[in-house]
């Protein structure tokens, strides 16, 4: 459980090493707060929408209708995001005012829908897959958060006119993946 | 007559460079870097991106008239959402090399900014015949910025290129040519994610150099502005009135 749960973070940092949830690394990670918060909505959402889907799933394989994952999982994932947007509204609006801002992005974040499939990929029962998804976000923020770290040093660096803006970012976000390329064979080693 | 030909040409020449999904508009990028580790997966990759992208369109195009404003967003995705389907069983029963290379990412361009930023941005708003246009000019430029990060990651980082191409050949009766290899001490890294990210900024800051050299603005990351979802995202400073109205609506 606790290999799924680091695996998930190091070896398969959904950023870093998978190339999922590219647009709101690149497009949210420019300040620390704006990452910070939508890290842990992206948390909040993957943890719901694999407690949701995974029972959705077993009936779907039950009555031999596999090939309407992608259908169902992608209108489950929009219309719990809208719902729980509704009810934080009414009954949290702390919450709702910390979180509110990035659910609606998240139903078009390729992290969420991933991780979905990658469980039913791996074959996870409902406990892994809940490790799986959460561990995966709890990445996401780890990333997200050393990325806007990273970022904030390199508004003030003086670089070649053409690679400024974009190109520089992802270069150095080449760097940052190549930190954790690293851990490549720590958590095998440690479990196995 | 003359003017509306143009105008068409246009519709499907714009995608391919100077409004090149990829390279230009930012859009669709997970999918491109984690589909650029070979000319082959990429090849697979534009294809399906393609056809996903003219059909979806053709049909929400024809159908702009009767979906409600504001329930658009929903009924654009159940419409990707089906055809992504449908190529993924077609690439399963035909090539099933490209299904496991793809893995996750096919189902995945259901949420490919790419296609649901079309839909949004013109097939809502046009013909059938120049949406269908549209997506064969855009998916062709996502495919051709996909082939030239693929050639560099595959050629440095494997040390081949085409590798594999005779899984996607052979449906065409082709199976002699699999792919050349160059050398045999490849940088590994390079099909890794840090090459990915690394080729695609250097591929993009190229990209820059030549708009500029046309007097074009270079691309920039506008944070989620191309994001279709982005009027309901507070994070940039748009008003908050369509999409957000129009989802709000949906679960009401």
């Amino acid at each position: 459980m606790i290999a799924i749960f680091l695996t998930a973070i190091l070896t398969e940092n959904f950023i870093l090493c998978q190339f999922l949830g590219i647009c709101p690394f690149l497009g949210v990670s420019k300040k620390l707060n704006t990452a910070v918060g939508m890290s842990v909505a992206v948390i909040f959402v993957m943890a719901l929408a694999t407690a949701v889907t995974y029972p959705i799933n077993q009936v779907l394989v039950k009555k031999d209708l596999e090939y309407l994952q992608t259908i169902v999982f992608i209108l489950v994932i929009a219309a719990l995001v809208q719902f729980v947007e509704i009810v934080l509204k009414k009954f949290i609006p702390s919450l709702y005012k910390a979180l509110g801002i990035y659910l609606p992005l998240i139903t078009t974040n390729c992290a969420v829908l991933g991780v979905v499939l990658l469980n039913i990929d791996k074959e996870f029962n409902f406990l892994q897959s809940m490790v799986n998804s959460i561990g995966g976000g709890v990445g996401f923020m780890v990333a997200m958060i050393m990325f806007a770290g990273v970022r904030e040093r390199l508004e003030s660096c003086d670089i070649p006119k053409i690679l400024k803006g974009l190109p520089s970012t992802l270069i150095a976000a080449s760097l940052v993946s190549l930190s954790f390329q690293g851990f490549s064979g720590v958590v095998d080693g440690i479990f196995g | 007559m003359a003017e509306n030909k143009k105008s068409l040409r246009y519709e499907f020449t714009k995608g391919i460079i100077k409004e090149n999904p990829v390279l230009r508009l930012v859009l669709g990028t997970c999918p491109t870097l984690a589909t650029s580790v070979s000319v082959t997966n990429s090849i697979g990759m534009g294809i399906a991106a393609t056809i996903v992208l003219i059909c979806s369109n053709i049909v929400i195009s024809a159908l702009r008239k009767v979906i409600p404003s504001k329930i658009r967003i929903p009924a654009y995705i159940v419409v990707i959402a089906s055809f992504v389907t449908i190529v993924q069983m077609l690439v399963k029963a035909f090539v099933p090399a490209l299904d496991d290379a793809l893995g996750v990412y096919l189902p995945l361009i259901v949420v490919n900014c790419i296609i649901l930023g079309r839909a949004e941005a013109f097939a809502g708003k046009n013909s059938v015949f120049a949406s269908a246009l549209d997506g064969l000019g855009m998916g062709i430029g996502f495919t051709f910025a996909l082939i030239v990060m693929a050639t560099v990651r595959e050629i440095l980082g494997s040390g081949t290129f085409l590798d594999g191409i005779d899984s996607l050949t052979k449906l065409f009766g082709v199976t002699s040519f699999t792919g050349f290899h160059i050398f045999s001490q490849p940088i590994g890294l390079m099909t890794m994610a840090p090459g990915g990210f690394l080729v695609f900024g250097l591929v993009m800051a190229l990209a820059n150099k030549v708009a500029e050299g046309k007097g074009k603005p270079k691309a920039e990351l506008k944070g989620c502005a191309a994001c279709p979802m982005a009027h309901s995202c507070a994070l940039i400073d748009t008003d908050a009135s369509c999409d957000n109205s129009g989802r709000e609506s949906e679960t009401e």
